[in-house]
């Protein structure tokens, strides 16, 4: 046991402490499904060790940027306006998915959605009326007071109040496991390394959306250029030691969600304030000045889900919206300042385009521009006429100085490689059995129901659906 | 004519930054007040920033609730840059805001105004304790007491009075309604904007764990100093409309108001005071914690020196209570304009304007 140096004796008694239980549940994890399933253990009063990766200070995963939970109800439900049936919510998720998801688990995610809100009222987490600028998800989605930090807070003091050993800075490496069961595992606190032992183990230490090498070694190398908008502390290691050691996979290893967000963001950690909504009353060029797409073809959600990829697909992975004095005002208020000049040239230069390559584009643009009446906040038919590369909605001249300037990179906000669970949150291996005791939730396992596309507050009721089916299980394997 | 705030531009410059950010991200716009004053606008002047500053309770609950706090390089920390500019806008609005510094800053200047207060009326008491009066008026006539506090009593509140003006001349306030001046009232009543927005409560002493201590000893505090106030105001009408000098018995509003206001009033000051120990500093203007500190201590002293003559009526002891009392009280009065104490004025003038804002 190595327990030297620079920490202070609190830490060391208590990582002794952690290496000489035999834990009934051990949860890999910090974030909304992590603590679901802790605080869902400790309920049955079991042992429960919560292993978060992050310091106390960046702790919850990706639950820190989150702000609201879909959830499905009969009738009106705490803030929650009118009804949103199974088969709509399912519906729904079927359009974004193109059928991507396993229904039984999928259906299961949204019958059990409904009582998970009383349940996460329980936990202290409160909900308020929907955000201004989110009234279209009033009706369908449940936004947490104070956001996704606050819930994740919420649930931290349940858990500590419900006995839930909290360790942070604990990097998990390697899971042992024979003949399908789980024995121990393997983690690093503070640089230095410990083996726990466990009697069951429930997975939610998300994606690999933080780890660079493994996203250029999938989508390419232009992938080093994209910005990770969530935790910097999903690496993927626990999915990849659980791949190597015969987990089945679900959803495609190559994708990731992404949406075209300031490209002047942290490299991690932006979250929400990166977001840009200006496109549709922008010309969006790449870097050679020229259009690449219509930026006028839909409205927000379908808008927001298609750009990080199309920006992805040029130049060096980003672009630039381009808009007038027209407009500014037109949407969200954006974290950094646009870029402004009094004359398209001199945009130009500070964006670093060539200035004439953009005012001839520009100009292009403007000249294909039709009369007519201009609604920004629905599809208003406004478009251009003659253009090879028409926009179809919200065409309005850019000539109206001073003009400005937003550069657009890709933001990854998940990525859909996960584990195979059944309808216990289970972890399947590759021979369609499950791991005796192993269970998955959250991010780790979501590419079972959301396989492709993007559905607000969806995540986190993946992850507290499966979080509290796995904590539940888990305790029950050990009871 | 627009007055021209003095305030450092760092501090403002500051609060823009990350002003600018929460406006982008409005997670905290069901927490109070501020968020959606911030919501309604766009482009943020001085004066806006001083009006959210002034409408900031310093509840918290933004800062745990933050993704974006130290070390994000965002570096986030609202409570304490709304608080350093609120500071900085009761010195610049003050007059002569050299004293506000002093004050707001030194819990050491706060004592030797005390001290002094209460050496002036031990002196005065040894000299002229000649009368023929009966309760504190043996000691000291009411005429004496009278000349001596009236001036000290009006002179702040016309200070106040002036810094409100230029206060609202900062923010580009609006004639006020009644309807605005109710709205901040009941706000202030209830204290609504340390509620956490449900009545959860604050952040202030437990962490990320929300209480509602502060919220009841604030409101111990300001309806005990209310209560006090009322019962002077009621004595000084007894007195001179009729004719009914002090001493009062039980039964009389003197007492029945200033009896359950004393004890209110030492009880939130106790309770704000310890709170205070158990907060986080750095979520709060750093540079007054001093000032603010001595301040809540004076505050209950002088309740608690009240109680204590009341309760040493016909003792031996009631002279030099006496003194120290009413050596508490002027330092009160004197300090209103340059202490915590202005708080109060400035907050109700920001909920005021607040219920304009919302209003349009």
């Amino acid at each position: 046991m190595i327990l030297a140096g620079k920490h202070d004796t609190k830490m060391n008694s208590q990582t002794l402490n952690l290496t000489t239980t035999t834990w009934d549940v051990i949860v890999v994890g910090g974030g909304n499904a992590a603590l679901c399933a802790a605080i869902e253990a400790a309920s049955t009063g079991a042992t429960v060790l919560l292993l978060e990766g992050a310091p106390p200070v960046y702790r919850g995963g990706n639950s820190r940027h989150t702000r609201n939970f879909r959830c499905m109800h009969k009738g009106p439900l705490s803030n929650l306006t009118d009804t949103y049936h199974i088969d709509e919510y399912f519906d729904d998720l079927i359009r974004v998915t193109k059928g991507q998801t396993d229904e039984k688990l999928a259906k299961l995610a949204i019958a059990e959605s409904e009582a998970c809100l009383p349940w996460m009222e329980a936990q202290g987490i409160r909900f308020q009326p929907s955000l201004s600028g989110t009234l279209s998800l009033s009706r369908t989605n449940a936004f947490f007071l104070g956001g996704g930090k606050a819930l994740v807070n919420a649930l931290y003091n349940t858990a500590e109040d419900l006995g839930v050993t909290v360790q942070y800075n604990a990097m998990v490496e390697k899971l042992i496991i024979k003949n399908s069961r789980f024995e121990s595992l393997q983690l690093n606190i503070n640089e230095q390394r410990h083996s726990i032992v466990g009697k069951s183990i429930v997975l939610a230490s998300g994606g690999f959306q933080s780890n660079l090498d493994w996203l250029a070694q999938a989508w390419g190398p232009a992938a080093r250029n994209f910005l990770i908008r969530g935790t910097p502390y999903n690496k993927g290691v626990v999915l990849k030691n659980m791949l190597d050691q015969g987990a089945q996979s679900v959803g495609d290893p190559t994708q990731c969600h992404a949406v075209a967000i300031d490209g002047r963001a942290p490299k991690f950690d932006g979250g929400i304030v990166t977001r840009l909504d200006c496109v549709p009353f922008s010309v969006v060029v790449n870097k050679s000045a020229h259009r690449f797409y219509d930026e006028g073809e839909d409205v927000w959600p379908k808008r927001y889900a298609i750009w990080g990829r199309l920006v992805a697909a040029q130049e060096d992975q980003i672009a630039y919206a381009i808009i007038d004095s027209k407009s500014v005002d037109l949407f969200m208020p954006s974290v950094f300042p646009a870029i402004q000049a009094d004359t398209l040239d001199k945009l130009a230069q500070q964006l670093g385009l060539n200035e004439k390559a953009l005012t001839d584009t520009v100009e292009q643009f403007n000249n294909a521009c039709q009369t007519g009446d201009f609604h920004p906040t629905e599809l208003d038919g406004l478009r251009t006429h003659g253009l090879e590369l028409p926009k179809t909605n919200w065409a309005r001249p850019v000539n109206k100085p001073p003009f400005y300037g937003y550069p657009l990179r890709p933001g990854v906000t998940f990525t859909y490689l996960g584990l195979k669970i059944n309808e216990t949150a289970q972890v399947m291996t590759d021979l369609d059995t499950p791991f005796k005791n192993i269970w998955a939730a959250g991010e780790i396992m979501a590419g079972n129901v959301l396989g492709q596309g993007y559905l607000a507050g969806f995540g986190m009721t993946i992850g507290t659906v499966f979080g509290r089916k796995a904590g539940q299980e888990a305790a029950r394997h050990v009871s | 004519m627009s007055v021209k705030s003095p305030i450092t531009t760092e501090v403002i410059t500051e609060a823009q930054r990350q002003i600018r950010i929460c406006n982008a991200c409005r997670y905290c716009e069901g927490y109070c007040s501020v968020f959606p004053a911030i919501n309604r606008q766009r482009q943020f002047a001085t004066g806006d920033i001083i009006q959210l500053a002034n409408l900031c309770h310093n509840c918290q609950g933004c800062y745990h609730a933050c993704q974006y706090i130290e070390p994000h390089e965002f570096k986030i920390n609202l409570p304490q840059s709304l608080a350093n500019v609120r500071v900085e806008s009761w010195q610049t609005h003050s007059i002569p805001s050299f004293f506000a510094i002093r004050f707001q800053q030194s819990g050491v200047a706060i004592a030797a105004i005390l001290v002094i207060a209460i050496a002036l009326f031990i002196i005065t008491l040894q000299n002229l304790n000649t009368t023929d009066g009966n309760g504190f008026y043996a000691y000291m006539s009411h005429s004496m007491m009278v000349l001596m506090f009236t001036p000290l009593f009006i002179a702040p509140l016309i200070i106040i009075a002036a810094m409100l003006k230029r206060y609202w001349q900062t923010i580009n306030g609006k004639p006020i309604r009644l309807t605005h001046v109710q709205q901040a009232i009941s706000s202030a009543a209830t204290m609504k904007n340390l509620s956490g927005g449900q009545g959860q409560g604050c952040n202030y002493e437990a962490g990320d764990r929300f209480t509602n201590k502060r919220r009841w000893f604030h409101q111990a505090t300001m309806f005990g100093f209310l209560l006090c106030f009322a019962s002077t105001a009621t004595a000084t009408i007894l007195h001179y409309v009729f004719q009914l000098p002090a001493p009062y018995p039980l039964l009389s509003l003197p007492k029945l108001l200033g009896l359950p206001g004393g004890i209110l009033l030492v009880i939130g000051c106790a309770g704000l005071a310890w709170l205070k120990v158990k907060a986080n500093p750095d979520l709060g203007a750093t540079s007054v914690r001093g000032g603010e500190m001595a301040f809540i201590l004076l505050l209950g002293l002088t309740g608690a020196t009240g109680l204590l003559l009341y309760f040493a009526t016909g003792t031996s002891l009631v002279p030099v209570l006496l003194a120290i009392h009413l050596g508490t009280v002027l330092s009160l009065f004197i300090l209103m304009p340059y202490s915590k104490m202005v708080h109060g004025f400035f907050r109700l003038a920001a909920l005021i304007h607040d219920a304009q804002q919302k209003a349009r």
